[in-house]
């Protein structure tokens, strides 16, 4: 057992993990957070992206021992004082989704990607959740989702400026 | 659980992670960005006795330049090199290449040293490695040395790497330019969906004179084999050329007549040595274009 101690949502917590504890295994089994799934465990398919300091990564090939000191945002913190995240909302109204087993993923990738370019083309879209399989959408209305994050979130970005 | 059970060492330098890889044994493996090892852990193919975590390890993490030459930590990762001012100035072909190398979220934690060791003929890297010229340095508690990469490549997920050697750093030379010519280079894959393994790909750096005639080439070949592959044949049907399009054609056919993909559901060995071929017409072309609009 090896003590990690991580703030995940912004609340930190301590913990004794075993090396070989998937971060996305500890999120969902040790601390309760099952908003986060799992699809593949093989880095392929994205359904478990979370924001480790800031950048996605696929939790089920980052161990929980090297998320020690780190921040880790998942799906369940990125709603304020309960709002939803623009990203979230944008989702629920352009129907992004189907089953919904993709979506917590999609939704940290696209967060990342307008981190990284707001105002991307759909072809910017589609590369950026590359990395994030729908077996349900299709796409069209997840890219949909993401084209009016963007605007919102730039416009808001602008007004705040 | 997912992965065998293992004991684990985060180290925060060099000279402690090679002490505990050469006191490890056989069984002891390192891990940098572990999206090549974690997916093997949890599919159990490997089961190593003890993980070296080279994540802690901050002096493997710079980009600098130093004697003409780019000088890359280990454990940059693969988003930083393709975004880094330095490589996007001299050696654009790299970034080029690390945009076909996975998805955003695997380039975020995918480290130039773990593809470099993983040492895969279907990895991006590997390839601009090669034709680049690049060598790598092997730390161990033994003391260190280079390695040029074509020394390094051995086979399919083998290198010349000892077993107790951590690979430090990545060291690309500036490109020798003649005077009063411009390089052009491109790279060029297939695959079913961006991002994936590549079926097959290749890519080119051409210099061209004030004349057009093409100077200096270097051709490389992605999933040609047992390991990345360069074509010295091809380059020099290319150079003293004009890079028209029939000698292009020409110089493709040559790169590929000998190649010996490795087949598979997803295409077998003629299919792929066509794709590979058609992607090295294409880089060179793609390249040439580059170079006669000066736009590298
Ligand atoms: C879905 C998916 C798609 C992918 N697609 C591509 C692709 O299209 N193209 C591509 O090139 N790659 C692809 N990859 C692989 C990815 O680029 C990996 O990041 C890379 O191959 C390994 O780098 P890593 O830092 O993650 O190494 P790790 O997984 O941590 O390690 C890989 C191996 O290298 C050894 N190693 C690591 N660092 C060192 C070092 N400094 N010295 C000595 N040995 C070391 C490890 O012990 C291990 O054996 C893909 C991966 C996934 C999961
Ligand atoms: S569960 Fe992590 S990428 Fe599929
Ligand atoms: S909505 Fe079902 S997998 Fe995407």
């Amino acid at each position: 057992m090896t003590q990690i101690s991580v703030r995940v949502d912004g609340a930190s917590y301590a913990d004794d993990v075993e090396p070989r504890t998937l971060l996305v295994h500890y999120l969902r089994e040790q601390l309760g957070k099952v908003g986060t799934v799992v699809g593949c465990d093989t880095s392929n398919c994205g359904a478990c992206t979370v924001h480790l300091d800031g950048e996605s990564v696929k939790s089920c090939t980052v161990l929980a021992v090297q998320a020690d000191g780190s921040e880790v945002t998942t799906i369940e913190g990125i709603a304020e004082g309960g709002e939803l995240h623009p990203m979230q909302r944008a989702f629920h109204e352009k129907h992004g989704l189907q089953c919904g087993y993709c979506t917590p993923g999609m939704i940290m990738a696209s967060i990342d990607l307008l981190k990284n370019n707001p105002n991307p083309s759909e072809a910017e879209i589609r590369e950026g959740i590359e990395g994030n399989l729908c077996r349900c959408t299709g796409y069209v209305n997840i890219v949909r989702a993401v084209q009016q994050a963007a605007g919102e979130m730039s416009s808001t970005a602008g007004a705040q400026a | 659980m997912k992965p065998p059970a293992f004991e684990y060492e985060a180290p925060s330098t060099v000279e402690d992670a090679a002490r505990l890889l050469a006191d490890g044994g056989d069984d002891a493996k390192l891990l940098a960005g572990g999206q090549s090892l974690i997916p093997l852990l949890n599919l159990r193919f490997a089961a190593p006795s003890l993980l070296i975590d080279l994540n802690g390890v901050l002096e493997l993490a710079h980009i600098n330049e130093a004697a003409g030459e780019l000088r890359i930590g280990a454990l940059v990762r693969h988003s930083a090199v393709a975004g880094h001012a330095l490589v996007a100035e001299r050696h654009p072909l790299l970034a080029e290449a690390l945009g076909y190398v996975a998805h955003p979220q695997i380039r975020n934690r995918g480290t130039i040293g773990g593809t470099t060791a993983h040492s895969d003929p279907a990895a991006e890297v590997p390839v601009v490695l090669l034709m680049s010229d690049a060598r790598v340095i092997a730390h161990s508690t033994r003391g260190q040395r280079e390695i040029a990469v074509d020394d390094l490549f051995v086979s399919i997920f083998t290198t010349s790497l000892e077993p107790d050697e951590i690979i430090t750093e990545v060291i690309i030379p500036d490109r020798h330019v003649e005077p009063g010519t411009i390089t052009g280079s491109s790279f060029q894959e297939f695959a079913r969906r961006h991002g994936d393994y590549a079926i097959g790909g290749g890519a080119a750096i051409v210099e061209l004179d004030a004349e057009g005639i093409c100077r200096n080439a270097r051709v490389g070949l992605l999933g040609a084999g047992m390991r990345p592959e360069e074509s010295k044949a091809a380059a020099a049907v290319l150079e003293n050329s004009t890079l028209a399009e029939d000698t292009v054609r020409e110089a493709a056919r040559v790169a590929t007549a000998e190649i010996n993909p490795l087949g598979n559901v997803h295409g077998d060995v003629q299919y792929r040595r066509e794709v590979i071929r058609e992607m090295t017409f294409r880089a060179v072309m793609t390249a040439a274009n580059k170079a006669k609009a000066g736009t590298a």
